[in-house]
Order: structure tokens, then sequence, then C-alpha cells
């Protein structure tokens, strides 16, 4: 029988702790276990054998931290090979009667993936794959992958056992005390992501007893749609007396586990500290309760690396800022690869209360997958809303959706038989909440009886895929108003109608409504607020658009979706400063008793005022040059602080919030040339970069803002950098100075190798460097030109070779 | 059989504020504007920070100069000196979470100052989890008449960095506490500390920070 099928009807019983039993056999401590597997075979099979004697259905082979980043080629292979054909063993000894079956144990590498930790997600991928390979190979029953503690290696892990096996997967998390993942991921952000992509079953092990686990178990089964698994550790383990005890004996184990049995949990084992007598007592305690239905649950959700968004407890706000259509500034900073420009996009518009962002880099001139997945990792550093990937192009699609942590939206498919064809497998394999457009190949139908026809038969075409109609939200197309009277009445009428008799999701671009006439927020606000009252559960919007605004916290408040008023309240207080940042930025507004003019915007530079510097330069840009703004002023006061600083009477983060003033001047300035018709001439090029293997980037950081205050133009490769991707830069910019960093002496060799391929490859370039480990000794020892100690030294070292003040 | 990995998770360990100024290299002529963005940045952290402590017990055994630590030998002079009068020793690594990493990361391009702020929040706060902790183990070792020593991490004086890596093969910090290792030996999250905490009967009561550091003219140097 297949243990899918069995699971249907039945309570399905894994095994518990393996580590605790090995240690108590001998197992030294920081020795793999998975060794056993070869040299103690008959105690891992003795020990498994115990486990299926006691009623368990599911033994995981010893496999648990068996993968090639522990093991070379060929001991992986015997290692696996003989873990299944102990557990393989285990099996036919055992006396118990009940259907059994072997998993592979996929854990944690112990690494951990980028941005925060220097591992591929790709990489991660291929070495979860290999092990799969393996246990496929072997003829494991299933795949249990458990005890991960990051949702960016779960799906890694995930997607290698899709991809190389068609075995069930179970998927189980760790979970700490505060009842999410160590890297910060809900259970319903991990419920999304992992019923999403196809997992069979999901839940919950490890890091503490059954009780402690009771509230992270009640959300999965409140969200999951498949069985929900639970394998708690024998509670916390202590030294008593000089031996380790855990404080939860079988007893109560077994009373605890099989109360969340009752509750709905229908796969059960246990985790460190559990024995084959806990998990004995928890079969007999529960053998005779009836499996609770695993009920498919209708919550629409997207998710991040954090949380979840559910569609249908208020509006669901989706930003569309990073989009370039129509917006220049975007266009040029896609074009210059600027991600800072893109990322403050993004903050904006978390802050102004978006819950969803918008993602689309479709611009001809440049290679679109490439840049949409990188902004999609780019934003995740840093941005923890889910995002919308919006793209027309599937290879661009699928290249963000595998790389997304989390379940993505999907924007978008439409009703056209090649549409449906290329965007549902992604969605099947990668998960999403998909946006569905209600047109097809005749294009978009002028009645509301035509949308809602073809949202059926997207419904249709999707359950074929196994996709369902919870991961579809509805876009019935706001068409504009001006251009037909009637359009919006037609729009809303299919979504009402989609709402209420086909249940579905429902999210419009509520602002093309608008399109042609004055006052357009008006109009959106108002639209807004009709197609809410008509069903409308997600609007792709402007978050700076007060009328919008307006419209969201209102509707709240007055449907009863917002608790005491706290979020309307909040809103108003808020509401004049809302005016204020909807107005255009280079509007610069009479700031009252702030002292103005030059003397005012040095002052503000030199005590660190950032809003007040780019007030005050708002207005000296209407009356001077800007060009002579930052000669005159901005230079001037930046010298005062960074001569201070020499002199050690200013302090770095004093020199910060001063630099960070005069770049907020420097944005006005920019905004205003780039408005009008040239650039300024940048000073010159600098490459800059934290070397390979090191993740700190703090002081390059400092750097590089410096530079820019200065008037270089910096090229920041980022933290982690290889030697050959420094030289490409240096290379391709003719750069003729580089910056390198590092923190430790462990990367300093990689900062040789780097100035090493900098001879060789680029002979022209200079190379500074620094960072905590690095002193003159150092840099005359690995060939630099120059050890900078701090920042100013940096930017002195670039004036040197690069020509300084004007 | 071997002590198995303790955890802990602590509730906030106390606040210095000085301290956070000091790590952001605002020295001692911080104004109260540096105090307020201390202060705003900390209130920024707090809900993200968690603090969680994985250890483990190990015997000590002295043969010549090297030191056989149960889980590493070594030959550190500096960890020999530390460690004298010491039986056992307590392994641990310390995390405040990846959430300061992330807030440091979000303010990177937006506020470097603020950045600057948040690395020394996380500073300040992995610090005074390890103080919590060892106080814990001191006085834990009291209790059986044992003294505690200052702790000792991978990298001070002649004690390799590169024991980093049976560290972490001996505490399974990714599992317990979230707690990784790159090839270069860098910890993920960053606001991490692993050490060695001597303990034993005659362990020295000797002096201990500031007074126990060579560095006489150190800005920092605490007056005793």
């Amino acid at each position: 029988m297949k243990i899918t099928e069995y699971l249907k009807d039945h309570i399905l019983y894994l095994d518990g702790g393996m580590g605790t039993l090995l240690q108590a056999a001998g197992l030294a401590p920081g020795e793999f276990p998975e060794r056993w597997n070869l040299s103690h075979a008959d105690t891992i099979v003795e020990i498994q054998k115990a486990y299926f004697d006691a009623g368990s259905n599911v033994v995981a082979a010893n496999t648990f931290g068996a993968n090639r980043l522990k093991f070379q080629p060929e001991e992986l292979e015997a290692v696996v090979s003989a873990a299944v054909e102990n557990a393989r063993k285990a099996l036919r000894l055992s006396s118990g009667e009940q259907p059994k079956w072997v998993a592979l144990d996929l854990g944690p590498t112990g690494r951990l993936l980028k941005p925060y930790g220097d591992f591929d997600f790709e990489d991660a991928v291929s070495v979860f794959a290999d092990t799969v390979k393996l246990g496929v190979r072997c003829g494991v029953d299933l795949i249990l992958i458990e005890t991960m503690n990051d949702s960016y290696e779960t799906k890694a892990a995930l997607l290698a056992a899709k991809e190389n096996s068609d075995l069930p997967v179970f998927v189980s998390n760790a979970y700490g005390a505060d009842g999410k993942l160590m890297t910060g991921a809900s259970p319903a952000a991990m419920v999304a992501m992992l019923e999403g992509m196809g997992a069979d079953a999901i839940g919950v092990n490890c890091s503490l007893g059954p009780k402690a686990l009771a509230g992270v178990v009640g959300e999965y089964l409140k969200y999951a749609s498949v069985p929900v698994l639970l394998k708690p550790n024998a509670g916390l383990p202590a030294v008593v007396d000089g031996r380790t005890v855990y404080d939860v004996d079988a007893e109560s184990f077994s009373w605890d586990v099989a109360g969340m049995i009752a509750g709905g949990v229908r796969i059960a084992g246990g985790c460190c500290g559990t024995t084959p007598e806990y998990i004995r007592l928890l079969v007999e305690r529960s053998a005779s309760l009836t499996p609770a239905p695993v009920v498919p649950k209708d919550v629409t959700m997207a998710s991040s690396y954090t949380h979840a968004v559910v569609f249908g407890e208020g509006p669901v706000l989706i930003g569309e800022r990073i989009n370039p259509t129509g917006k220049k500034r975007l266009k040029q900073a896609l074009r210059d690869r600027d991600m800072d420009y893109i990322l403050s996009e993004g903050l904006a518009q978390q802050e102004k209360g978006a819950h969803i962002l918008d993602v689309n880099a479709g611009l001809p001139e440049i290679d679109e997958a490439a840049m949409l997945s990188d902004m999609v990792c780019a934003l995740q550093v840093i941005i923890d809303l889910p995002l919308q990937i919006d793209t027309t192009d599937p290879a661009a699609m699928e290249r963000a959706l595998r790389r997304y942590n989390g379940k993505a939206m999907v924007n978008s498919v439409n009703g056209k038989a090649e549409s449906m064809r290329t965007i549902f497998p992604l969605v099947k394999k990668y998960g999403g909440l998909v946006v569905a457009l209600t047109l097809d190949e005749d294009g978009i139908p002028e009645t509301a009886e035509g949308r809602v026809a073809i949202a059926e038969r997207i419904l249709d075409t999707a359950a074929e895929y196994g996709i369902s109609k919870k991961d579809i939200v509805f876009d019935t197309l706001a068409m504009t108003v001006s251009a037909a009277s009637q359009a919006a009445e037609i729009t809303l009428a299919a979504l009402r109608e989609i709402r209420e008799r086909l249940g579905c999701h429902t999210s419009l671009g509520v602002s093309n409504v608008s399109f042609g006439l004055p006052g357009r927020d008006v109009i959106n606000g108002v639209f807004f607020a009709m197609a809410l009252q008509n069903g409308l559960s997600a609007a792709i919007m402007n978050p700076h658009s007060v009328e919008m605004m307006k419209t969201f916290h209102a509707f709240r408040a007055l449907r009863g979706m917002d608790e005491n008023f706290t979020g309307y309240l909040a809103f108003c207080e808020g509401l004049p400063q809302q005016e204020d940042a909807s107005a255009t930025p280079a509007a610069g507004k009479p700031a009252g008793a702030i002292p103005t003019g030059a003397s005012g915007l040095q002052d503000a530079i030199i005590h660190g005022l950032k809003d007040r510097a780019g007030e005050i330069t708002g207005e000296l840009l209407a009356t001077r040059d800007p060009l002579d703004i930052v000669r005159e002023d901005v230079i001037p006061a930046l010298d005062v602080v960074g001569k201070g600083f020499e002199e050690k009477t200013v302090y770095l983060p004093q020199l910060l919030m001063s630099a960070e003033a005069a770049k907020s001047a420097f944005e006005r300035v920019k905004a205003h040339l780039s408005a009008g018709s040239g650039g300024a001439a940048a000073k010159g090029c600098f490459v800059i970069a934290t070397v390979q293997g090191d993740i700190h980037d703090i002081g390059k950081n400092i750097v590089k803002l410096l530079l820019e205050n200065y008037g270089f133009s910096v090229v920041d490769l980022g933290k982690d950098v290889a030697p050959e991707a420094v030289v490409d830069a240096v290379v391709r910019r003719k750069a003729p100075v580089a910056g390198l960093s590092a923190l430790m002496t462990t990367t300093v060799p990689a900062m040789e190798r780097t100035i090493r391929l900098l001879r060789e490859k680029a002979p022209w370039c200079r190379v500074v460097v620094g960072g905590a480990v690095l002193t003159q000794d150092y840099a005359d020892r690995i060939g630099a030109d120059r050890y900078a100690r701090d920042a100013m030294d940096t930017v002195r070292y670039a004036e040197e070779i690069m020509g300084g003040g004007e | 059989m071997a002590n198995a990995v303790l955890v802990r998770t602590y509730a906030e360990p106390p606040v210095s504020m000085d301290e956070i100024l000091r790590y952001s290299g605002a020295g001692r002529s911080a104004d109260a504007r540096m105090a307020q963005l201390a202060g705003a940045c900390f209130d920024l952290a707090r809900e993200s920070l968690t603090y969680r402590v994985c250890w483990r017990e190990f015997p000590v055994l002295r043969r010549g100069d090297t030191l056989d630590l149960g889980f590493a030998e070594v030959s550190s002079a500096a960890l020999r000196r530390n460690l004298q009068g010491c039986d056992a020793v307590v392994l641990f690594a310390a995390t405040v979470g990846i959430g300061i990493d992330r807030l440091i990361a979000r303010y990177e391009t937006s506020s470097p100052a603020r950045a600057l702020m948040l690395q020394a929040v996380g500073a300040e706060r992995i610090e005074a989890l390890c103080d919590a902790f060892c106080a814990d183990i001191a006085s834990e070792a009291a209790a059986s008449g044992r003294a505690a020593r200052p702790r000792f991490s991978p990298g001070y004086g002649d004690l390799p960095i590169e024991l980093q890596r049976d560290v972490f093969r001996v505490l399974e910090c990714p599992k317990w506490i979230g707690l990784t290792l790159n090839d270069s030996l860098m910890m993920s999250p960053t606001k991490s500390v692993t050490a060695i905490v001597g303990l034993g009967c005659d362990a020295a009561r000797g002096p201990a920070g500031c007074a126990a550091c060579a560095n006489s003219d150190c800005d920092y140097r605490k007056e005793r």
C-alpha cells in the first residue's frame, strides 16, 4: 500500500529520537552519527527495529546530516546506502504488524543561505539533490525533510526532493518558543509556501516539548489543507547529577501528543530525547482515536520569509511603484542597476502601509529575467513584505519565482490558452497566488457576463493543473471611464459576481479608471471604495495616494475591521504629514523658523539634519545653479566635518549623520538635474567590495557613502565578492581605483588573491584596503597600494589619484 | 556518556546606553543627539532581538603544553593561563538572532548613521547576553564550590580562530540556536559569540575585564 493512501484513513506513526540513543551507545561529541551506519550497523538496526516494534509506521534512515558538505562523494554514497539497508533490515526483522515504510531523512546543512549567510540557494538545492538521488536509488518509500529552521533552506530541500523524485515528501520545521522559525517565519507563512510547492504533509518537530508546540500546531491545523505532522522533543534537556535528562517523561509525552492527535494532527512521532518507549505509549494511547478528516482550507495567502498576508481579512494594498511604466526616474535606475533607488521605493511604500509590493522590470533595453530576479533578491534582503512578481516573460517569471523566499503573487495569467499553458505549470511547481485577468484571445469582453465566463474557464483549466481556486485572484480589469461611461459599472458587476457566486478573491489596478481625467486621485479614491463594497479583496495602487489611503482606512473603520479604530486614528494623526508626502519631492515647502539660504545648508549638513538639508537645497535650487550649491555649500560643509573627524573632534556617528544630510542635498540636486537636461559629471569611478567569504559590510558602506558625498561615482559590488567579479567591474569601467574590505584574518587571503588578479588583468588600477584586521604591515604584505585607516583616509586617497576639490 | 547540549532562552538582559555609544564610536564625548539616536535605534531593534545560548560542559586535561578540552586539543599559552586551576570548561555559543542583521541591512542604504548605531546596539546586546549567561554559570558553579573564569573566545590571543569548526561540531549551533559558520569562519547571524568559560575549585579568582588586559593606555579602560 502506498503511504499516501494509508494516510487517508489512518494515523501515521513516525519514529522517535536517534541522536540521544546513539550518544548513550557511545557516539562521541561531534562525531557524525551517519558514519555509524557503516561502523555500528547492528546498533542502528537494533534501535530502528525497536521503533518498528513499538508501532512506528515510518522509520527515518540515519541520513539526517548525510550530504556532500560533510562527506566526500564515495563516502556519501556508502553512508546513504548503508543507512537505507539498515532501516530495511530493521523493518524486516520487526515483529510489528502495522504497515511499515522507510524514509530518507534530510536535515539542515548547517549553513545559512545568502543574503545573510554565504551559501547560495542553488548550491543548497544541489546539495540536497545529491542526497535525494542516492535515496531514490536505494529505494526509500518517502522523503522526510525535518528540523529545518530557515524557510529558504526548507524551500531548497523541498525543491530538490520534487525535482529528483516522485516520492511523497513530508516537511517539518523547528520552531522556537516565540512560535517562529529561527529566521523569523510564522507557521502560516510556512504553510503557504510548502503547500504551494506540493508537500504531501507538513508540520513541526524538535526544539520543544509537545505542550510548548501546541500554539504552532494550532496554526498549522488552521491553515493547512494537507495532513499535519508533529514530532516534539521530550521537552528540554537538563543536567541532573551529571546525567542528561529531558523534562517530559514518556507518560506525559504520550498523553500530550495523543491529545493533539485528537485535535487534528495526523502524523506523530518524537524527536530529541524520545525513545521507543515514548512511541509505544503514544501508539497505545491514540490508536483508538478516529483520524480527524483533512479538510481543504479555503484560505487565500501570499507569504514572505516572515509572515503571510491573508486575503479577506481586510483590503490588501499592493504597492505599484516598482514598475517602470511612465516612471522616468525608475527607468533610469533600471538601466543603471541602481538597486538603492529601487529599494528606497520599496521601503517608502512599506512605510506608507502597503501589504504586498508589485515588482516589474519590463524595460526593452535590459535583460529582464536577470534584473527581475536580482530585484526580488535585493528587495527580500531588507523588506519582509510578500512580493507580486510582474512580468509577461515566462522565463523571467520562473527565474524570479524560483529564487523567491515564500509564496509570491504571480502577475499574471489570463484566459488565453497559451498564457495558462505557460503560467500554471510554474504556479504548480513553485507555488504562488496567481492574478488572473478576465481577458482572452478575443480581448476584453464588454460585458460583465463575458468576463465572468472567462473566469470560470480559467478556474476549470487551473483545476486540471491541480491549482485550487483559493490560489487564484481575479482581476476584472478597471477600464478608463472617460472612454466608456459604463466601464466602471461593468468592472464592478463582474467583480461582485466572481466574489459572490464563484467565491474567489479579486484584485484591481484601480487607477486605470481615471485615465485622462483631471483630479485623478479623487476618482480613484471613490472607485476604490465602490469596488471594496462590491467585493474587491486587493488593489494594485500607489500607497502615496492620500485619497486611496483615506478610503482604505475609512472602509476598514466602517466595516468593523479596525478594532477601536486604532488604524484609522493613527492614520488621521499623520494626515497633514501624509498630505505633504504626496506632494512632488522637488516642490520644497517653506520651512517656517528654520534658517534658510546658503549658510543654513552648511549648518544643516554640519549638524547632520537630513530633512532640513534637503528642504533648504530645494529652495536654493529655485535661484541658484545646482553645481554651485554643491561646490560652495555642500562640499565646504563636508570638509568641516571631515577635518573634525580627522582631528578627532567629530566621531563616526556624527560624521555619518552629516554625510546623510549631504546625501539628501545631493538627491535634490540629482532630481533637479535629471528633470532638466544635463547630469553632474562625476569625478571618477571607484570600485568597492567586501572580499570573498566576508559577510560584514558596514565599513565598506560607510566608505561608499563618503566617496559619493565627495562626488566620486562608486560601483558597489556588495559583500562576499569573488576576485573575478572585482576584476570584471574594474576592467569594464576602466576604474582607476578599487577599494577592498576584510574583517578577519581568514578573509585576508581572498583579498590578496583579488589584488594579484587585479595586477594581472588591470595593471592600471590602484588598490586601497581597509577593515578591522588590516594594518599597514598587512597591506604591504599582500601588495596593496595603500592602507586606509578609516573612511576619510580612503576619500583622501581617491582625491590623490583622481583629483580632489574642484 | 558526554553531557548533551543544553539550551537556554533569556529575557532581555540589562541595557547600557553608554556601552552602545561606546561601540558606535561616539566616544565619551557623545552629545544629546547621539544619545537620542542610540535610544531610537535600541527601540527599533528591541522587538527583533532574541537571546539564545547553547552550551556543553567538558573536562579539561593537560598534557605538557597541550590542553585537551574534551572536544579539541589546543596548545594556546593564553588559554592555558586563563584556565589555570580549572578542571572543566563550559563551551557556549550565544546569539541575539538574525533580526538585528536584517534591520542593519535595511538602514544601510537609507540611513548609514542608524545602521552604524544598530551595529552598536547588536554588539552591546550580545555582550550583555554573554554577561548574563556567564553570571549564571558562575553562580551555578559557586553552588558546587567552583569558581568561573572570564570567558575566552577562539581568536583571542594565540587561540586559533579555526577552533570554531570544532565548537560548531560539538554544539550543533545551527540546530539549537540558529547560528551558522561559513567557510571563512564567520558566524551568521553576525551578533553572536562563542567562548570557553573555565571552571574549577582552584580557578584563579584573579583580575578580570579591563584589569586583566595588558593594554593600559586604552581609551576605554575602566578605572578601578
